[in-house]
């Protein structure tokens, strides 16, 4: 346990102390299935009922250089098994790194990584008998028809012959690829490459599923197609890691997400608690007559006990509020006082605010003027979520700031979306 | 959602994600094999790949045959009886490299993460390419056999001389091809890949006895020529075609290649497993 309680420290506090216990049955009920899957031949490191519950994935400091270049600057993160774990964050932020070393495919450089209770350092090949990496290109072979594809992961991992014909017809019927089964797969479309190639991982349901960045590049119907996908598998047992840039995807998907950023968990939790540590929402005001902003403003301030934010528009106000209530007091405020108002809306808080708010700090942080371009909006917001936030995102901020003290330069990297 | 390609039909993907038992991990020669019906496969659909092994060997023995035919040996005929054996162990040996080259071809693609994350036998990836290439090396061995054979090759240890000498040769080339792995993994590109190995090979194949006598050598050349793996080779080949090899001729090529597998095996799999 002591692994645990090390990962838990400051910001994923709240979120864990429950988490461990919620799921305990679920991880149990399981695990049986599991044994049942590996009809026995999982004698070698299958955790006893003494053990306590395996987590799908246990990571500990985790840490990977390449060169000067710190891929992966220690994270630790429990990822429970059963449902969709999702990894956030902008490009180069570790996440396939991450999800690399995960799969064996890169040995850590410090830290350790348990799949199943099974160490990917140590314990590859164990571990390699229970997971299934989607890579961010394409994992099949291009030359190769979409049938031949299959029937070859098919016999890699066991089927006979005639077995994995069949098991690769059931999937290209599943996968809508049966007229293109016999075209070289160099000819498929973006969207049929990436069927096949999840159909390429599940030849064999793994237990822990990892893709990575899988509808990068995606229209948006085929977009639906994958997330049905993974949705169906989930609905099977299988658990499933899912990095994505798109916050909408982490939002749909994700039963939990972890942020990640320059090699490093900046914030982790249930999309719900990540939204309610931005606020609870966003009032927009936008007055019929633009000269009496500053008085709604001096007007709204007080009710809504928050700052009021001038945006670019020169008739609207913004702000960030945790309290319903206030918004309908803040109305009947401004209908006493008079002012004409032509639009007023509570938006729910999004994913993108809270990543904003999350990357933009830092940005912050290290250079306030390069990050102004981003626009006053988020910007001002991103101070004004200050007063609501909850201390996770406020021990985030810390992290973000101590560490972006060392590391003057890399401003560019950061998403300023 | 109706128009263009079919969509994946919920049903049947609920069907297809819930398991049937995982089968029994394949041993390692079926996955070996499994990993040569690849190898195959891409044959069949990138037949040009089969250009090396059918031209080379082709213009290698005209070449060679009638350009120091008859100056070496007096004539053509007598010199081709000598040079065939050597010439087939040349061209093979030299489109191994090309087993080097596809790896690293390979290793670029998204599918070689795949194979690395399959709890198969671990090397069978590469033996399985090896094995495909064995077809490849078949596919040459025969073709210059036939030509050498029509330009009037007559082996005197018949059949099962030539069949012995080209088993040999596949051997050999088998266990080469352990360096052009490690190597596949080493370098960046296949340029580069392509320059290092032709760096290894020339030397390895022309300062050899394939053409001449090494008698006619001077001293420190005739000593590397004497410790060459592929003059070993092409005296036991030749032996073996004309039905005077010695037990002690085919004995040092079996041994050299087992000693090149042992060293360049598990180091190629160390790459293997330390690819980033």
């Amino acid at each position: 346990m002591t692994d645990r309680q090390r990962g838990s420290e400051d910001y994923t506090n709240r979120a864990r102390s429950g988490d461990a216990e919620t799921h305990e049955p679920h991880v149990h009920a399981r695990s049986a299935t599991l044994d049942e899957r590996r009809g026995g031949r999982g004698q070698t490191s299958e955790p006893t009922d003494d053990d306590p519950a395996p987590l799908a994935i246990e990571i500990a400091g985790l840490v990977k250089h390449f060169g000067e270049t710190k891929a992966v600057d220690g994270i630790d993160l429990q990822v429970p098994a059963g449902g969709i774990y999702g990894l956030l964050g902008p490009n180069g932020a570790g996440k396939t790194t991450v999800i690399r070393m995960l799969a064996t495919l890169l040995q850590p450089d410090a830290g350790t990584a348990r799949v199943f209770g099974d160490d990917v350092a140590t314990a590859g090949d164990a571990v390699r008998e229970r997971v299934s990496l989607t890579g961010q290109f394409a994992s099949v072979d291009e030359d190769l028809t979409g049938r031949e594809n299959l029937v070859l992961l098919a016999r890699l991992l066991g089927y006979s012959r005639a077995g994995a014909r069949e098991r690769a017809t059931e999937l290209l019927d599943a996968f809508g690829l049966t007229e293109a089964a016999t075209r070289q797969v160099k000819t498929y479309s973006g969207g049929m490459r990436r069927r096949l190639d999840i159909a390429a991982s599940i030849v064999v349901t793994p237990e822990l599923l990892f893709l990575d960045e899988p509808t990068t590049g995606l229209d948006p119907r085929n977009r639906n197609q994958v997330w049905d996908i993974i949705r169906a598998l989930v609905a099977n047992g299988t658990t499933v890691l899912l990095t994505t840039q798109y916050l909408d995807e982490a939002d749909q998907l994700a039963d939990r997400i972890a942020v990640i950023d320059e090699g490093r968990i900046i914030a982790e939790g249930t999309p719900g608690e990540l939204k309610a540590s931005v606020g609870s929402g966003v009032l927009s005001v936008r007055l019929r007559d633009p000269a009496r902003r500053e008085a709604a403003r001096d007007v709204l301030q007080p009710v809504l006990d928050a700052p009021v934010v001038r945006e670019s528009d020169p008739a609207a106000l913004s702000a960030r509020v945790t309290d319903s209530g206030r918004v309908t007091r803040a109305f009947e405020a401004l209908s006493h006082s008079s002012i004409e108002v032509s639009e007023f809306t509570l938006g729910q808080p999004s994913l993108d605010e809270f990543f904003l708010t999350v990357t933009d700090r830092s940005g912050r942080a290290e250079a306030a003027a390069a990050d102004g371009s981003e626009g006053s909006g988020s910007a001002e917001g991103a101070g004004n979520a200050e007063s609501a936030a909850t201390t996770r995102t406020v021990a985030t901020a810390d992290r973000v700031e101590n560490r972006s003290g060392n590391r003057p330069a890399s401003d560019s990297k950061r998403r300023s979306q | 959602m109706s128009n263009g390609p079919p969509d994946p039909d919920v049903e049947q993907l609920q069907l297809a994600v819930s398991d049937s038992p995982r089968p029994s991990r394949p041993s390692a020669v079926s996955a070996s094999l499994t990993f040569g019906w690849r190898a195959l496969l891409k044959i069949k659909h990138v037949p040009e790949q089969l250009f090396d092994v059918t031209v080379f060997p082709i213009m290698f023995l005209l070449l060679f045959t009638y350009l120091f035919g008859g100056a070496l040996a007096g004539s053509t005929d007598a010199y081709l009886q000598e040079l065939l054996p050597g010439i087939l162990a040349m061209t093979v040996v030299f489109i191994t490299i090309y087993t080097g080259v596809t790896l690293n071809d390979d290793i670029d693609e998204g599918v070689f993460d795949r194979f690395r994350t399959i709890p198969v036998w671990q090397p069978s990836v590469i033996v399985g390419a090896l094995l495909g290439d064995a077809v490849r090396y078949t596919i040459a061995s025969t073709l210059v056999i036939v030509l050498g054979v029509a330009l009037g090759f007559r082996p005197a240890g018949g059949i099962v001389g030539v069949l012995a000498a080209v088993a040999l040769l596949l051997v050999f080339s088998f266990s080469l091809s352990w360096i052009w792995t490690a190597l596949g993994f080493v370098m960046r590109t296949p340029e580069s890949l392509m320059g290092v190995s032709m760096l290894i090979l020339f030397p390895l194949t022309f300062v050899s006895n394939v053409f001449v006598d090494p008698r006619t050598m001077p001293g420190w050349l005739e000593a590397f020529v004497a410790i060459n793996p592929v003059s070993h080779l092409v005296t036991a080949m030749r032996g073996l075609m004309h039905g005077t090899a010695t037990a002690g001729e085919v004995g040092i090529v079996l041994l050299l290649s087992v000693a090149l597998v042992v060293v360049f095996g598990p180091l190629t799999m160390y790459l293997f497993r330390a690819q980033q």
